[in-house]
């Protein structure tokens, strides 16, 4: 057998190179920090594989080169950070609208306004919720190591094109930024029907993608024909567990928080405290059965996030309702350590 | 008996939408005679964008993707780079591709990016009632410029066909009308030229075509072609403005 291919890579350029693994031959974006290793690489790396990388002329024009690119059914990427996902966010609605599929990854930073290039959680609602305009849902994935980042990316491509939808990698600056082996493994190509894809009308009715629907009723059927494929997207979930079978006190956090809180969790344990972490890794479709099960066994509840609460608020809704959830968060600006998280469990844990 | 006046092959056999005089339906007419004449029905893919022309995958019998506002002239981009063995247009009014959308417009003819796009000025926005758009011509008077365009509040209507030749990556650019049959007959001309751009890889081409809007302008028909012809000709001079291929 030969030998598994690891190298030492940042977190975006993991990124870059999970969607080119995943066959990803269009990029367009708009340079942002703390994301611009994702840009760079591609422009380097695309046109060796006959793809294109264009650097657009603003994120708006990016996330729509991105629809283009998707109505015809080829692989497409964007990726920016906070500010310019929000400018993003119309074309997002408009795929989401349009059913029309495309990998989006915010490597978010602090909040709100220009606020800072620090890592934070900021913008869990703005993923999770829509975002932009109108009833939809977009597939959210959050890793937590630059590992992830490469395997998320190359999974976000597969999901985005079985579910039709837009599917949104959510790391932040510390993810893009740190440096770790990566096993890069190769892509197992996954075919899927593209029978709405726009290629030209060649032997075929001509075909049209939009989200306008003006008819009496035709868009509430539209938009509940939406909402059971967001349903049908919860056979998706993912997360992860540790330590949790014999936990008191169980955390949930996401992506980097995640892994800077486990360290505190075994720190925890050393000391005799039982401690474990629930970490969602979809948080659209959140694992809220899941969670649930967990609570009817464990009662308390850590939810630890770097901004002043918005995952809590998911926490609260899957689990039993006697369950206890407390909170922790700290808004952007700065990085909690191991050992502050730390303080932060001994002031709960009963 | 010979025919020789038929519905072109790539417009479907529907009613159009628009009001009585309005010239989206003949431009719409010309384009789709374009695209027969180069038996491109099977290889075309449009950007649509919003405005009274947002209906076109109702008429036109290609591939049609919808854009929002302003960003049609990203969408062809993405369509083109994806698939650049397709007839790639957009279909953008004053309002789309001279406000909310001119970055995108210039931009992509600043790469030139192999793609047409058909622009249809007729000084408003249509769709939305009939407010100001940025083609608006001064005095002109709307439904947000109640008291007429005046430069020193609104500035001054912006002539795309000849902004669009200062662009190194523009190949073909022209601004026609079709408010008379010499000028139609001229359009149409015009737009095979800049279809022939595309098709011969020359890469971007940009047809303006000057355009009525009865119900917005509050005029008849005639008078609404009278006044394409009185007001906005002299304003905005029909030609081509840049033709490197
Ligand atoms: C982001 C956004 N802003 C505003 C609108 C509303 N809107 C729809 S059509 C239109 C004006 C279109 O005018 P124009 O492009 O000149 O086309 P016309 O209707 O005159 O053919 C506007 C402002 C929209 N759909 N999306
Ligand atoms: S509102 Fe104006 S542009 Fe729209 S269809 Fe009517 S006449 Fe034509």
């Amino acid at each position: 057998m030969s030998k598994p291919n690891i190298e030492l890579i940042n977190g975006n350029e993991s990124i870059a190179r999970g969607a080119m693994a995943a066959n990803c031959k269009y990029y367009f974006g708009y340079p942002i920090t703390p994301q611009n290793e994702i840009p760079e690489y591609l422009s380097r790396h695309l046109p060796a594989v006959g793809g294109t990388f264009i650097q657009a002329e603003s994120e708006i024009a990016s996330i729509n080169m991105l629809l283009g690119a998707g109505a015809t059914g080829a692989r497409a990427m964007t990726s920016s950070s906070s500010p310019g996902i929000s400018l993003k966010q119309e074309g997002i609605s408009y795929m989401a609208g349009s059913e029309i599929p495309g990998v989006i990854v915010n490597m978010s930073r602090s909040g709100p306004g220009l606020g800072g290039i620090s890592p934070s959680q900021g913008d869990y609602f703005q993923a999770t919720r829509g975002g932009g305009h109108g009833d939809y849902r977009v597939i959210v994935l959050a890793p937590f190591s630059v590992q992830e980042n490469y395997d998320l990316t190359m999974k976000a491509f597969d999901l985005s094109d079985k579910y039709r939808n837009p599917v949104l990698v959510l790391g932040d600056a510390l993810l893009g930024q740190m440096k770790e082996p990566v096993t890069l493994h190769p892509y197992e190509p996954r075919e899927f029907d593209k029978p709405w894809t726009l290629t030209g009308a060649k032997g075929r009715k001509s075909r049209f993608l939009k989200s306008l629907y003006l008819n009496e009723g035709d868009l509430t059927k539209h938009n509940w024909k939406l909402f059971q494929k967001y349903q049908q997207m919860k056979a998706e979930i993912e997360y992860q567990t540790y330590l949790v079978e014999d936990a008191d006190l169980v955390v949930v956090s996401f992506g980097s928080v995640a892994r800077i809180i486990k360290s505190s969790i075994n720190m925890a344990r050393e000391q005799g405290m039982k401690v474990g972490l629930f970490r969602p890794i979809t948080l659209y479709p959140y694992p809220e059965e899941p969670l649930r099960q967990l609570s009817t066994k464990i009662q308390h509840f850590f939810v630890v996030e770097l901004n002043t609460g918005q995952m809590v608020e998911d926490v609260k809704l899957s689990v039993d309702k006697g369950a206890q959830v407390d909170f922790y968060g700290r808004p952007p600006g700065s990085i909690p350590t191991p050992n502050e998280l730390f303080e932060e469990i001994k002031k709960v844990y009963r | 008996m010979k025919q020789v006046f038929k519905r072109p092959k790539s417009l479907k056999d529907v009613p159009f939408h628009f009001c009585p005089g309005c010239h989206h339906g003949v431009i719409h007419r010309l384009v789709a005679e374009c695209i027969d004449l180069y038996d491109l029905q099977e290889k075309t893919i449009c950007a649509a964008s919003v405005g009274c022309s947002v209906f076109m995958y109702d008429y036109f019998d290609v591939d049609v993707c919808e854009s929002p506002h302003g960003r049609a002239a990203a969408v062809a981009t993405g369509i083109k780079r994806a698939r650049p063995e397709n007839f790639v247009f957009t279909y953008q009014g004053d309002g789309d591709l001279a406000a909310l959308g001119i970055a995108e417009g210039l931009h992509a003819a600043n790469r030139g990016e192999n793609i047409t796009i058909i622009f249809v000025n007729n000084t408003v926005y249509g769709m939305t009632g009939g407010q100001m758009a940025p083609t608006t011509m001064l005095g002109q008077t709307t439904t947000t410029s109640p008291f007429g365009r005046d430069f020193h509040r609104e500035g001054y209507p912006i002539r795309m066909a000849e902004l669009m030749t200062m662009l190194g990556g523009t190949t073909f650019s022209a601004r026609v009308a079709v408010n008379t049959p010499k000028n139609l007959m001229q359009a149409k001309k015009v737009l095979k030229k800049a279809f022939e751009v595309q098709i011969q890889n020359q890469g971007f081409s940009f047809v303006e075509f000057l355009s009525s809007c009865p119900t917005n302008w509050k005029m008849t028909p005639e008078k609404a072609n009278q006044r394409v012809q009185d007001e906005m000709i002299p304003y905005f001079p029909l030609g081509i403005y840049k033709d490197s291929e």
